[in-house]
């Protein structure tokens, strides 16, 4: 009795543990790039973003799963976008809420989650097999890994292009009476394409089982 | 395991699935929308702060801080946008007047004339902020809106005492392109308005956005850099501007602001 419990929730944490680095929905699916590339300007922005994206793909993949028995398999696909586009609006709603001003900027991205490949594929991929528990850890766990990729690639976007770290001023700026000479390039999106290649790339060298075969 | 392949029952789920998704969503929408509400004034009082110059763009303003300057410093009266006169105080109150409501009431808008902005209502009565120093007039701030690329832009505009000369610049509500069109909420692309004038030596509207790089306003006085990469909404801040500076804009009561005779 105790050592299949043991066991189980050993195969629990693997759920949500894998996704954040061994099986990352970026780095090795390589799935939600876009939101990626625009979000990534600086780390609040990045942090708000990545807890929508957790919560969303969390409670989407339990709701999801919560109703796989019953979900008429040729709806399922449309099922799927309603519960996720229904708690994408509500995070909106809560950021206008309680996080104005942030809001105002990640606003356009925040509906863009509904189309995130992250959660849809949770959704589709795991939640309609899985029971609600698992399913839920599988989204926080996607959910982590989408945020800590973000958080990465905005840390080396808003130091090197801003000189700042959260808002905080860690560089002093040239033009503001400082030393550092921001790179502009860093705040523009293309920059975001670089910083994740290189960041697959050290991913795929570290775990070559995740490298396609030629 | 329920059958669940039929045409019925296939029905049957998805409204039960579309109700509950709409009332989750009707639920969050009308419990939020006072905070949000509130929210959204607040952010338009910290806005009139930005454009007078009472408060700094990467200033960290507490919700208490931005009510009391915006009490001790300014002041709102309505202005009737077609004679350029005061509204009485008594007449209505000019610190709950929302003037994006009014211009949606036919009875508190008319249509206005066809414009380059694409402004389609104009309420009777417009909101002004008077900004006083020691019981005297310094700038006002002014609303003005119009069409961007991807949505109307909501701003406002401080004019000095003068009625000619730009105090500051701010954009509240834009849908523009971040990194972009977006661009018009950097608050250094909304520093080169400053000292700008909108009108030449005849009081025709002549603040305009241009393609590529203005001088200094001493030598360049009337014409802002343009954004890279985003010549329709810098096209769009350009004929907002032509549009409310001019008669049926704020001209009249900029003529009466710098005259004395708002009354």
């Amino acid at each position: 009795m105790s050592t299949s419990q043991a066991l189980i929730g050993k195969r629990l944490r693997q759920t949500l543990v894998a996704p954040i680095v061994a099986n990352n929905p970026i780095g090795v699916q390589v799935l939600g790039i876009c939101s990626a590339l625009a979000v990534t300007t600086r780390m609040d922005k990045a942090l708000v973003m990545g807890v929508g994206v957790i919560l969303v793909t969390a409670f989407a993949n339990l709701a999801v799963s919560l109703v796989r028995n019953w979900t008429p398999n040729n709806i399922r696909i449309i099922v799927q976008l309603a519960v996720i586009a229904t708690l994408v609006i509500m995070v909106d709603q809560v950021l206008k809420a309680y996080l104005y001003e942030i809001s105002l900027e990640l606003s356009v991205y925040i509906g863009l989650i509904i189309t995130n490949c992250i959660v849809m594929g949770r959704a589709e991929g795991y939640a309609m097999q899985n029971p609600p528990l698992a399913s839920f850890l599988d989204g926080i766990g996607n959910g982590l890994g989408y945020a800590i990729v973000l958080l990465l690639v905005a840390f080396v976007r808003e130091f090197s292009g801003a000189g700042k770290v959260f808002g905080f001023t860690v560089l002093p700026l040239r033009n503001e009476g400082g030393w550092y000479e921001p790179n502009g390039l860093m705040l523009l999106a293309p920059s975001a394409l670089f910083i994740l290649a290189l960041l697959v790339w050290l991913l795929r060298t570290l775990k070559p089982e995740g490298q396609e075969k030629d | 395991m329920p059958k669940t392949d039929g045409t019925r029952y296939t029905f049957l789920f998805a409204t039960a699935i579309a109700i509950v998704c709409a009332l989750l969503i009707a639920v969050s929408a009308v419990g939020l929308r006072a905070q949000q509400e509130a929210n959204a004034l607040l952010y338009r009082q910290k806005n009139v702060l930005l454009a007078a110059g009472l408060a700094k763009p990467d200033e960290d303003l507490s919700e208490r801080e931005i009510l009391k300057r915006f009490d001790e410093r300014i002041k709102v009266r309505l202005v009737d946008i077609k004679s350029g006169r005061f509204v009485p105080e008594d007449k209505q109150d000019a610190r709950t007047y929302d003037q994006r409501k009014a211009r949606n009431d036919p009875d508190q808008s008319r249509a206005a004339p066809p414009n380059p902005a694409l402004v389609s209502r104009l309420p009777n009565y417009g909101a002004v902020y008077l900004v006083e120093n020691a019981g005297k007039a310094e700038q006002v701030v002014l609303p003005i809106e119009g069409m961007g690329m991807w949505g109307t832009l909501y701003g406002f505009i401080a004019v000095d005492r003068d009625g000619n000369t730009v105090r500051g610049l701010t954009f509240y509500d834009q849908k523009e392109t971040p990194g972009l069109g977006g661009e018009i909420s950097n608050p250094r692309w909304q520093a080169l308005w400053l000292g700008r004038k909108i009108y030449d030596a005849s009081w025709e509207p002549a603040l305009t956005v241009i393609k590529g790089n203005a001088g200094p306003p001493e030598q360049d006085p009337h014409r802002i850099d343009g954004l890279s990469g985003a010549t329709i909404t810098s096209n769009g801040v350009a004929r907002m501007m032509k549009f409310w500076m001019a008669q049926d804009g704020w001209a009249p009561f900029l003529r009466r602001y710098r005259e004395g005779t708002t009354g």
